[in-house]
């Protein structure tokens, strides 16, 4: 919008000074936990060095990567199917206006059900392993791929499809050389949402059934243990934490790789 | 004229799906489907069959659903209170936001009910722990947003600002939050269907005695499938009804801000 803006706005700065500074700020952070859990501030917390610790020894315990490697599947196969069945979707109510009208009244009545609160019928209906996991983070994650799918679709330029339909492309090629590439950012942003509100229904389900394997059962039991093994709980949410801060990082550079002529196009926002 | 026949449309729409589904559920005679009448004759008995001077709620209804709304409305109250200050904060100054960026986004990344057994632990069981969980649960989408919302302030009207020589205090309150408005509020959207998401979750726990995801565990135990299905009904409506309702303030408090991007487009 202005260019003077640009020359004060901390995105102008080098990368690597940002990255130094975030590096700074983690272990400023992790040193303080150290100092609480030394200090007995806070009477629950370990310190860092023995959260740090004992999630480098749960790395080789075979039983704590078996749960997590549940878990990891879970999501997985969970939102691998969410993206099977919302893009096409979302294409499909994108494409039809009349069929999203048509499936709006289902949406907007299943949507606002908090997932967490079929858990419980999920479970009687299918069992408590894999597939219940399964089956909620699939519900989870259609959401937000399927309305970002649809967005995406109602932001292609009509006047590229018109001039494709004029040149006399059929309807699917248009979507395949226009429709599609255009919502494709859209989509991925929606995926990339759906990742994290996955990892929570994971962990939501199993701590809630509380059986099987899982890291949410592994978190489960270190918490009901008497005395709770509090450095047990913390380093199995230190993973979670990285590996979604991980996925979402992958997804952000891969979006960002894949999609700069978008990006270039909204002004690099969003 | 036309948004009321497209109103209309829907609820026609919506009624056709239920006397579908109605029909369905009859046929298939399934005990784990029961028809919607069936859940609705529950959610009636349950909650809704009270005397009149208490606007028809039952005691089931005032023993479980107000718990859960209060616990649900002072966590996220909490936990927006906290995000719009902290995100504020942060948002104001570039050097914090790079120090802190890494740690939060981290924060962030962890699934809130990963650290319920946290808050357990150090709360036990009760209306602490899930009041600060909730809060914890919420104050991300709120702080972050802020934060983005209060960092893309236009330095010109800071500059302008600072001119007309306002003090730091009106220029936060008098230009950046005004200007963050519209970022805090998509960051308290999401803030809303999170609170509800946690709330019945904490209450899914063992150790808790009331509440609607209280009712959807007894519920379980006893196989009683219509209950079980009535709490998801009425979890879908609180969760529809909030979120109009917050649609309706949004557009209270952020009508200046559409008009102006209507008149500027």
């Amino acid at each position: 919008m202005n260019t003077p803006a640009l020359a004060r706005s901390p995105l102008a700065r080098p990368r690597s000074y940002r990255w130094a500074r975030r590096v700074t700020g983690a272990l400023a952070f992790i040193a303080l936990v150290e100092l609480a859990g030394r200090a007995g501030l806070a009477e629950f917390m370990p310190p860092a060095s023995e959260i740090l610790q004992r999630a480098g020894a749960l790395l080789l315990d075979p039983a704590f990567r078996a749960h997590a490697g549940t878990s990891m599947l879970a999501w997985a196969i969970g939102l691998a199917i969410a993206a099977l069945v919302a893009v096409p979707l979302g294409v499909l109510f994108g494409s039809f206006p009349l069929l999203d009208a048509a499936t709006r009244a289902i949406m907007e009545f299943l949507r606002p059900i908090p997932s967490v609160a079929l858990i419980p019928l999920v479970a009687l209906l299918i069992g408590t392993g894999l597939q219940h996991r399964i089956a909620l983070v699939i519900y989870a994650a259609v959401w937000p791929i399927l309305y970002n799918t649809m967005y995406g679709m109602h932001d292609v330029d009509p006047v590229a499809k018109e001039s494709l339909r004029s040149y006399g492309f059929s309807r699917p090629a248009v979507l395949w050389w226009v429709s599609l590439p255009s919502a494709a950012p859209f989509i991925m942003t929606g995926f990339r949402l759906a990742t994290g509100v996955a990892l929570i229904l994971t962990v939501s389900t199993e701590i809630v059934a509380g059986r099987g394997e899982g890291i949410g059962v592994f978190i489960y039991f270190a918490g009901i243990a008497v005395p709770a093994r509090m450095d047990d709980i913390l380093a199995g949410v230190v993973w979670v934490g990285l590996f979604g801060v991980l996925v979402n990082a992958l997804l952000v550079a891969a979006e960002r790789r894949l999609f700069r002529w978008h990006l270039a196009r909204t002004g690099g926002g969003a | 004229m036309r948004r009321l026949a497209r109103g209309l449309s829907r609820w026609l729409l919506l009624a056709v799906l239920v006397i579908v589904w109605e029909l369905v559920t009859r046929a298939a005679g399934s005990a784990f489907f029961p028809p919607p009448s069936t859940i609705v004759r529950r959610m009636h008995a349950m909650w809704f069959s009270g005397p009149p001077d208490r606007l028809f709620f039952t005691d089931l209804a005032v023993e479980n659903i107000l718990p859960s709304l209060g616990r649900m409305a002072g966590g996220l109250a909490g936990g927006a209170g906290a995000g719009i200050l902290l995100g504020l904060a942060l948002g104001l100054s570039a050097r914090a936001y790079d120090y802190l960026d890494g740690v939060l986004q981290f924060l962030r990344a962890i699934p809130p009910p990963a650290l319920v057994t946290v808050f357990l632990v150090v709360f036990g069981f009760g209306l602490r722990m899930q009041l600060a969980f909730i809060m914890f649960s919420v104050v991300w989408p709120v702080l972050l947003n802020t934060a983005d919302g209060a960092r893309a302030v236009e330095p010109l009207y800071l500059d302008t600002g600072r001119t007309f020589r306002l003090s730091r205090r009106e220029r936060v309150m008098r230009i950046v939050l005004p200007a963050a408005l519209p970022k805090i509020f998509a960051g308290l959207r999401l803030a809303l269907s999170l609170s509800l998401i946690v709330t019945v979750f904490a209450e899914l726990l063992p150790g808790t005695t009331n509440g609607i995801g209280f009712q959807l565990t007894v519920a379980y135990s006893m196989f009683n499938l219509p209950a079980m299905w009535a709490g998801i009904v009425l979890l879908g409506i609180l969760g529809y009804l909030l979120n109009e309702l917050f649609l309706v303030v949004e557009r209270r408090v952020l009508g200046w801000h559409h008009a102006r991007e209507t008149a500027g487009a």
